[in-house]
């Protein structure tokens, strides 16, 4: 199924093709162009098409998705419906099986070259990349073929930018971020567990107005959603500073709305955008509704520590490994004073004393 | 290796592995210690005052007014050093955190804004004793490239720490991540250099006071 032109999708909206040829007729003479122009500028301007967008979901939980669904601005369906055709999505498109494949190769085709790559859902490695295949391909030879073609890539959720859950500890598929697939086209990466809603779009609709991918930090997020942390923009920071903090969910400090620091918050090491553009509509964020922040945009949050241990709480100290080093040593300890005692014995072995009279003699 | 990853690592085996080298260093030197004894005493104890040792662990942390004229400014700045590092280990919420999951133990914290100034005049004091080091010609014959680790090495941790409440100098992943390897690079060298005063205190004391009352000379 080919994309609709801009001319079905005008008829699609009431805009008969009368009205669609004097608007032609009104804009050639606004630019100037002869009365014989208006069927070709007609014709440029009905082939005109919406930008395709891939979707490919790899080892994903769809949350990417669920979040991209609360999109307030651009709602998903503006966006779907007006500015881009999203020509491949698991979830979202109608068709299913061969069919499905064969519109996404029809796209891939189409728009060579043109097309952005969104991807959610890390790529598994371990033997040969079975742990996850669709139309019996693996994720990763999917991903390869469809990179090839695009202009840009945006790795959606910290699965797709970092590995995320699958990519845990023990990581037993040998989940890896697109990153480290696709090193020749852009990679815009959009972490999050999910990401805010209007943060997926929002870099979207930046690619689709600019034609080019936003500024990146050292982790290729958008530094437009990406560059403050979540405490230097929370609104408990005066707590923070002051020292108020509550001490367990619901007692008097956290009704009070204090800091969630001794709770487990992670905004101080996390990078995201939950303070300022929140969620659902600016309605909150997981601070806000009393709970500390998971750091779920940065790399490697699940294995940093209890969700629930604040930032300065070890991750993981295992009495074992202090008590055999400690007794190591103690076992030193004690040779080092086996060792000391019969340097002393010697030394009073071979020690001659000295009377008054040997003192006196010249040197 | 990213902030993050760096930050991992010293909240995890960093920790784990300085602590470890500070108990097995601490119970080694005190085995030492120990162990050489003293020669023993044969001659008959001057007084029967008992308790003198432990009399002795406190009084000298007041130095006699004698004593405190010699030098009252480095006394006055090593109390306000002291003090200053122990409100910002030991009365600051999130290190009460940290050491509420080490030692089980738990006890209420200064407002932060105070365990802040405390910070930065045990950092200041910390300063002025290196100048008064370096500029008296006898102090600064005397040191040892041991002394000014030391120096250095309970400085950073103060200043890094300094740092990353305030989001000075290095982006505050990365600034948190440098502050906690400090410390353990602190605790690690603890029993090995003359940093293990903190602990030999006691005993170095209550000796001296004990020996001291043997011989007539009561606290």
């Amino acid at each position: 199924m080919t994309r609709s032109a801009l001319d079905e999708h005008l008829r699609r909206n009431g805009v008969s093709r009368r009205r669609f040829l004097q608007f032609c007729a009104a804009t050639a003479a606004t630019l100037g162009l002869p009365l014989d122009a208006v069927p070709a500028l007609a014709a440029a301007i009905s082939a005109a098409r919406r930008p395709s967008v891939i979707w490919l979901s790899f080892q994903e939980c769809t949350g990417c998705t669920e979040s991209l669904t609360r999109s307030h601005n651009p709602t998903l369906e503006s966006l779907i419906l007006e500015h881009v055709s999203l020509d491949y999505h698991h979830t979202l498109m109608a068709a299913s099986g061969t069919a499905a494949e064969g519109a996404r190769a029809a796209a891939e085709a189409e728009s060579a070259g043109d097309y952005l790559l969104l991807a959610d859902g890390s790529v598994p490695l371990k033997d040969g990349g079975i742990y996850s295949t669709i139309a019996g391909r693996t994720n990763l030879e999917m991903l390869q073929e469809a990179a090839k073609g695009a202009a840009a890539v945006i790795a959606i959720g910290s699965c797709a930018a970092y590995g995320g859950v699958p990519g845990a500890v023990p990581n037993p598929t040998g989940a890896v971020p697109i990153a480290r697939i696709v090193k020749d086209k852009p990679v815009v990466n959009v972490p999050g567990c999910p990401p805010i809603p209007t943060v997926i779009t929002g870099v979207l609709a930046h690619y689709l107005m600019f034609g080019a991918v936003p500024e990146l930090d050292g982790l290729g997020r958008p530094l437009a959603y990406y560059s403050d942390t979540i405490h230097d923009r929370c609104y408990r920071r005066p707590f923070y500073d002051q020292g108020k903090f509550a001490d367990s969910f619901d007692d008097e400090g956290a009704r009070s709305g204090w800091c969630l620091f001794k709770l487990g918050c992670k905004g101080p090491t996390t990078h995201n955008a939950c303070a300022t553009t929140r969620w659902n509509d600016g309605a909150s964020f997981p601070i806000q509704s009393g709970h500390g922040c998971l750091g779920c945009s940065e790399p490697g949050f699940w294995d940093a520590g209890s969700f629930y241990a604040p930032l300065s709480a070890p991750i993981h100290l295992d009495p074992a490994v202090t008590l055999s080093v400690a007794a190591a040593g103690a076992a030193a300890g004690a040779a080092m004073a086996i060792a000391n005692r019969r340097r002393k014995a010697a030394a009073r072995q071979v020690h001659q004393p000295a009377a008054v009279a040997d003192l006196e003699k010249p040197l | 290796m990213s902030a993050m990853q760096f930050l991992v690592w010293v909240r995890g085996p960093g920790l784990q592995w300085s602590v470890a080298i500070l108990i097995a260093g601490v119970l080694l030197r005190m085995f030492e210690i120990l162990s050489l004894g003293r020669r023993p005493d044969l001659s008959e104890p001057r007084t029967a005052t008992r308790g003198s040792g432990w009399r002795t662990v406190v009084m000298r942390s007041i130095p006699p007014a004698s004593v405190f004229r010699t030098a009252p400014a480095l006394f006055i700045l090593g109390y306000l050093f002291h003090l200053g590092l122990l409100a910002s280990v030991a009365l600051f919420v999130p290190h009460l955190e940290l050491l509420r999951r080490i030692l089980g133990l738990a006890w209420p914290g200064l407002p932060s804004p105070l365990v802040d100034a405390a910070a930065l005049v045990a950092l200041v004091a910390l300063l002025m004793v290196l100048v008064y080091r370096l500029r008296d010609p006898v102090r600064r014959r005397l040191s040892t490239v041991e002394d000014y680790l030391v120096w250095a090495l309970t400085f950073v941790p103060l200043a890094t720490g300094y740092c990353a409440f305030h989001h000075l100098l290095l982006p505050y992943t990365a600034m948190l991540a440098v502050h906690i390897l400090s410390v353990e690079l602190l605790l690690a060298a603890v029993p090995f250099t003359k940093l293990s005063h903190a602990y030999t205190l006691l005993l170095a004391r209550w000796y001296a006071g004990a020996i001291a009352a043997r011989k007539g000379v009561v606290t």
